[in-house]
């Protein structure tokens, strides 16, 4: 089952919706992993919209298990990549070339809806005007408030930052501008004082 | 809903001007330039904003909105354009008749209802008529900036084009004017066709256009939020009505040619507005009870409200029926 539902919580907190064939004369659909079922859900009722569509695919844990339905949907253009990272040069070529009336799908982790939507609407979209299906891992894309670094797919509160090393506990706190929620040091007022971790939403 | 600083009196504040010219551009319209007359530069203001001009027409208060026309640097100078209409309630016509150079009149701080949205990569104008005054502020705005600006200038005719040979000369590539007389019109859906993302339209002009390019932008995908439009409707005149005011404890008569607006404040109550064209918000009424029909003409409430008569625009909306109770 690749749903969930995040609690109710504060305003900043992203929500997700179900995504929705929206009329335009072209569609960037970009998922992650089991992110890849919300498109197929998508494609099962209005298989037309992958005409003009342009599907960027990340498989990361799920292999090949999606792959070939997807290249089933028959999408005008299909590419699958390694990485997000991998990806972002042809995100960026393919929103730098686009025109009004494109519509934005992104579906899978939160890491990638929101680094997705922020490029999206760095090239001018309203984020209010794009769409997105959280599907897969619950794990998160992590700001140090510290060091400012950025720890992808932290699963545990509290957990260690990646470049500075302090244990940082997981608020909902989050950030458009750098798609990512806020860490802050655990033990800061009794140093050394740290909870044991747990699964986020366990 | 806004942080603004509580006011003694409704309205935006005022600033008393002198006329310091009175320019006819054609048949229909005329520009007023005003300076202050104390002497000091005008408050800046950014472009898309309105002043409402205060107008002693024999004894009754004219307050009639008009957009800002002039280069929003130059704060010696505010002015606007106005465009004669001889059917209207006769603002208009007040000030083309009345009005000359030396003249003193009262204005109020610029509100903006219109504002470019500067995150904007493209800005699209499209102007009918006397729609265009805003864009003159905007496109001064944008070059100064340096910022990448389109208009699409649709006017009766080539007499009556308000700055179009102006802005032709001055921007020849990124003008267009279109005349209706030589059966001339924009070609909406292939300008929106191919505009780069993160375009925004802007139009200002009759009802009938600013439809025209919200139902087309929707159909073509844009999202609603790139979309911005501007009209300032007049209030229309109507069947006279009685409305009991519980908060100032009065009964008030609106009389055929004033709006509810107007009869509130003829009665000395100090009713809240700022555009007095049914935009901004700022003078919704709770009604505390009706027995009637409502005639709503704002673009502020939605059609809920609209349907379930628990508000009501006075600046533009009118009422018919038995009795009708605010909370003013």
């Amino acid at each position: 089952m690749s749903r969930f539902t995040f609690p109710d919580s504060i305003a900043s907190r992203p929500v997700y919706g179900t995504l929705e064939p929206k009329q335009g004369k072209a569609h960037l659909m970009i998922a992650d992993a089991e992110g890849a079922e919300a498109l197929l859900d998508l494609g099962m009722h209005n298989p037309d919209i992958f005409k003009n569509s342009h599907v960027i695919f990340i498989p990361k844990d799920t292999g090949q298990t999606y792959i070939g339905s997807l290249a089933d949907l028959d999408p005008e253009q299909f590419y699958v990549g390694p990485s997000y990272d991998a990806s972002v040069p042809r995100i960026r070529r393919v929103l730098s070339g686009a025109h009004m009336g494109l519509q934005v799908y992104l579906a899978g982790t939160e890491g990638l809806i929101g680094q997705a939507q922020n490029e999206a609407m760095q090239a001018g979209i309203p984020h209010t005007a794009i769409q997105s299906e959280h599907r897969g891992s619950v794990a998160r894309r992590m700001q140090c408030v510290h060091c400012k670094g950025i720890t992808e797919d932290v699963t545990t509160d509290p957990f260690v930052c990646s470049h500075c090393g302090l244990n940082l506990f997981v608020r909902d706190h989050y950030s458009r501008r750098l798609a990512a929620f806020q860490g802050v040091r655990v033990d800061a007022e009794d140093p050394g004082n740290i909870p044991v971790p747990v699964e986020l939403y366990s | 809903m806004s942080a603004a600083p509580q006011k003694v009196r409704a309205g935006a504040e005022k600033i008393d001007v002198t006329i310091s010219a009175v320019t006819p551009l054609n048949e229909l319209v005329t520009r007023f330039e005003f300076v202050r007359s104390d002497g000091e530069p005008f408050p800046p203001f950014s472009p898309g904003a309105h002043t409402i001009v205060e107008l002693n027409d024999g004894g009754r208060t004219r307050l009639n909105p008009y957009s800002l026309m002039s280069d929003p640097s130059d704060l010696s100078t505010y002015a606007i354009s106005v465009r004669r209409d001889d059917q209207g309630r006769g603002g208009s016509l007040f000030l083309h008749r009345n009005v000359s150079v030396g003249d003193e009149l009262t204005i109020t701080y610029p509100v903006n209802l219109f504002p470019l949205d500067l995150r904007g990569k493209k800005h699209l104008f499209l102007a009918g008529g006397i729609g265009i005054t805003p864009f003159m502020a905007m496109i001064a705005h944008l070059e100064r900036m340096g910022g990448a600006w389109e208009l699409h200038y649709s006017c009766r005719s080539r007499a009556l084009g308000s700055y179009a040979d102006e802005l032709k000369k001055r921007y020849p590539s990124k003008v267009q004017v279109y005349f209706d007389d030589q059966a001339q019109s924009i070609a909406l859906e292939n300008l929106l066709d191919g505009q780069p993302l993160g375009t925004h339209v802007y139009v200002c002009g009759p009802k009938g256009m600013i439809d025209w390019v919200h139902s087309t932008t929707a159909s073509l995908g844009w999202p609603e939020e790139n979309v911005h439009s501007e009209e300032f409707l007049a209030p229309q005149p109507g069947k006279p009505f009685e409305v009991r005011l519980c908060t100032s404890d009065m009964l008030i008569q609106v009389g055929e040619n004033e709006s509810l607006l107007e009869a509130m404040e003829r009665s000395g109550v100090d009713a809240p507005f700022l555009c007095r064209g049914g935009a901004c918000g700022q003078c919704e009424t709770n009604v505390i009870e009706s027995e009637g029909e409502f005639l709503h003409r704002d673009h502020w409430l939605d059609d809920d409200e609209h349907a379930n008569g628990k508000k009501i625009m006075p600046c533009v909306s009118r009422f018919v029926g038995k009795s009708l109770i605010l909370d003013r």
